[in-house]
């Protein structure tokens, strides 16, 4: 009886954890993957320098507070003050850009969106794809275009630490036109391409924290809650099989 | 303890022959598998669903224009807020896995079959009931897979001639799904379907306690032989629920919370089928998903709506074979004319019959879900995908009403045969 139980608990188990990894990634399907590790906290760190200093004058992350940042990155107040904040908020107040709406969609043609829920709405495989995918197209207002999101309004705010990419273009067929086949480095930048994947990677990471802050929290609460239920459910089963000792020898 | 005990009993004389007659001495099939699970497993998720809802009001803030920004503050700021809403969209989901399993066990073992005929038709309410209730929960959030759901769900009345399009509009309160729907789904959510839900249990358990358990030899245990251990007079084959399927639902009820742990910590967003990439953006009239569609539990009904086509110049077809795909379930006790329950003596063709209704559900719903559109490209490169699409789902809306059809034809005109019922419950452990 205990084998049969067990086998049909362990099946069950064995089911449910082949299928998990389908449904655990995260969007961006068919995407390169990112190889963001949201509790690695060093990656965390240098992902906030990147987002302070190159994507705050644009983007807001009005769910996520300067405080919270802190107590999460394991920064001081002091060294988020300094070091994250430059726009005078309060060390309680949530992260909004000083960029004027007004003036951005002049700039843009759109209002920079608000970056908190961005890896959950894109996935962070985009977040990092997209990042990487920048290159000069003198065809787009802003000079810039995107073979991940064709025609985004976004110039590439990293390319001093890229580089330039330039788009290598397929032999147009008849009737249509050339596409953009691969990206090519006209002009290195500040960063080998290496060192800038992992800074996308840590910019992506970054964010794939500020989407869910309680990613950081709730796996390592979830080991305890799962040990916790396995022994209860043990216990259980042995309660259930004292009891039903009398049914068994009664039939 | 015994004072107090005949403190109430004076007072209430009635209340522990209540307790004796739906507990101690009711009277179950001593052979409950597996799939007898499934109904307290429902009851505890109809707890989960109503406790951690209350502390989500808490938060919550009924208005378009706050709805989004108040559940990333029960996520963000709330102390754990994001345990509360994660068990409350993970318990959503798993509902419905509990009761499809749980309505599958019926059709598998006969359970709808007289003399449990009320019981079934109550479940069925349930159903209906529970997928208001999910559908409206689904838009509270406010996200944008929120915003066009409800819009796609609710347009879906106005395809009823004449009055469908004032009715779309007296729904919504709006032109769109605006502030007044969102209050309107809110008090339909938190107050008016919960009640209706809690006394349809209370009425399904209550109707199911008059004629007793089905089991899965499909065995009419009360009118069989009597005598057992506890009691001369009550079926030989039965034991008391209290203390032993108490005892065995809560071996259930760890293994089924250690399952929905895994999912709450480590996948709460299942990869999407739980919560949806496109329900963390705001609801926005102005900008459509790529791909509209609901949550995972209503794909198969969803799927059968988009395959069946208009004619007639009406749309209206989808929405009838949606809903009547409902309906024919309900009614199932007068499709199936057969006198044996148990597909375990049930004709090979009741089998067949059986394995088609899954497989064409579970087709269904990858059709509804998107997962067919993504994988025929893979699987047929160079084949237009909507007529591929097309040719399978319609294919499986058949093989779905060829169920009922088949089921119908085989039990009325006699063909099936069926293997000779025992008197006496098989126990196989």
């Amino acid at each position: 009886m205990i084998k049969r139980y067990l086998s049909a608990m362990a099946l069950a188990l064995g089911l449910f954890v082949a299928t998990a990894p389908a449904f655990a990634a995260e969007g961006g399907e068919g995407l390169p993957s990112a190889g963001t590790n949201v509790n690695d906290r060093a990656s965390l760190q240098r992902g906030a320098k990147l987002f302070f200093n190159y994507c705050v004058g644009c983007h807001s992350l009005k769910y996520v507070r300067y405080s919270r940042l802190a107590s999460d990155l394991g920064l001081s107040e002091d060294e988020v003050m300094s070091n994250l904040n430059f726009t005078g908020a309060k060390f309680g107040e949530p992260v909004i850009s000083h960029m004027p709406a007004d003036s951005a969609k002049t700039w843009f043609g759109k209002e920079p969106p608000d970056l908190s829920l961005e890896a959950r709405a894109k996935g962070v495989d985009f977040i990092f794809n997209y990042l990487n995918s920048f290159y000069l197209d003198p065809s787009r207002p802003v000079g810039w275009n995107n073979t991940i999101f064709p025609n985004a309004s976004m110039p590439n705010p990293l390319w001093e630490l890229q580089g330039l990419q330039v788009g290598v273009h397929s032999e147009a067929k008849p009737g249509q036109d050339s596409v953009v086949e691969k990206l090519e480095l006209s002009q290195p930048g500040r960063m080998t391409p290496e060192e800038f994947k992992g800074a996308t990677r840590d910019l992506a990471t970054f964010l794939e924290y500020t989407a869910e802050p309680a990613a950081l929290e709730r796996q390592s609460v979830g080991v305890w809650v799962v040990l916790f239920l396995a022994l209860l459910t043990f216990l259980l089963y042995l309660v259930k099989h004292e009891y039903w000792k009398d049914v068994h020898e009664n039939h | 303890m015994a004072n107090l005990f005949d403190w109430v009993n004076e007072r209430a004389p009635n209340l522990a022959p209540t307790f004796r007659k739906h507990m101690t001495e009711y009277y179950a099939p001593k052979n409950f598998n597996l799939w007898y699970y499934f109904g307290s497993l429902a009851i505890l998720v109809l707890v989960n669903q109503i406790v951690t809802g209350i502390f989500l009001t808490m938060n919550y803030k009924t208005s378009a224009l706050e709805a989004f920004n108040s559940v990333e503050y029960i996520m963000r700021d709330v102390e754990w807020g994001w345990l509360i809403r994660y068990m409350h969209s993970t318990g959503a989901s798993l509902f419905f896995v509990v009761v499809f399993l749980h309505m599958f066990r019926g059709i598998m073992y006969g359970s709808f079959k007289r003399p449990r005929e009320l019981v079934w038709i109550l479940g069925m309410l349930i159903f209906l009931v529970l997928m208001a209730e999910a559908f409206m929960g689904y838009v509270l959030p406010w996200g944008n897979m929120s915003f066009w759901g409800a819009k796609v769900i609710i347009s879906l009345f106005g395809t009823i001639p004449y009055i469908g399009p004032g009715l779309v509009e007296w729904i919504m309160g709006d032109f769109l799904p605006a502030d007044a729907t969102l209050n309107r789904f809110f008090a339909l959510h938190v107050i008016a379907l919960p009640l209706v839900l809690l006394l349809l249990v209370v009425l399904h358990l209550a109707a199911l306690h008059e004629v007793g358990s089905n089991n899965p030899d499909g065995v009419d245990v009360k009118h069989g032989p009597k005598g057992n251990r506890w009691d001369a007079s009550k079926p030989i084959d039965a034991i008391p629920f209290h203390p032993y399927y108490t005892v065995k639902d809560l071996v259930g009820v760890g293994f089924f919370l250690l399952i929905a742990a895994f999912i709450i910590f480590f996948a709460p967003t299942f990869g999407g089928w739980f919560l949806e990439h496109d329900n963390f953006t705001p609801a926005n009239n102005l900008v459509t998903p790529s791909h509209i569609k609901p949550s995972w539990y209503f794909t198969p009904f969803y799927a059968i709506l988009r395959m069946i086509p208009s004619f007639f110049g009406t749309a209206i077809w989808g929405v009838i074979g949606m809903f009547g795909s409902i309906l024919l379930l309900a009614l199932l006790p007068w499709i199936d004319r057969g006198e044996v329950r148990s597909v375990r003596f049930r004709g090979m063709g009741y089998r067949i019959a059986l394995a088609v209704l899954v497989i064409s559900f579970l087709s269904l719903g990858a059709v509804g879900a998107g997962v067919t559109a993504e994988l025929i490209p893979e699987w047929f490169p160079g084949a237009d995908v909507t007529t591929v699409e097309n040719a399978f789902g319609r294919l499986m809306t058949l093989g779905y009403f060829g169920f009922f059809v088949f089921l119908w034809v085989y039990t009325h005109f006699g063909f099936e045969k069926t293997k000779p019922v025992p008197e006496r419950v098989t126990m196989h452990d």
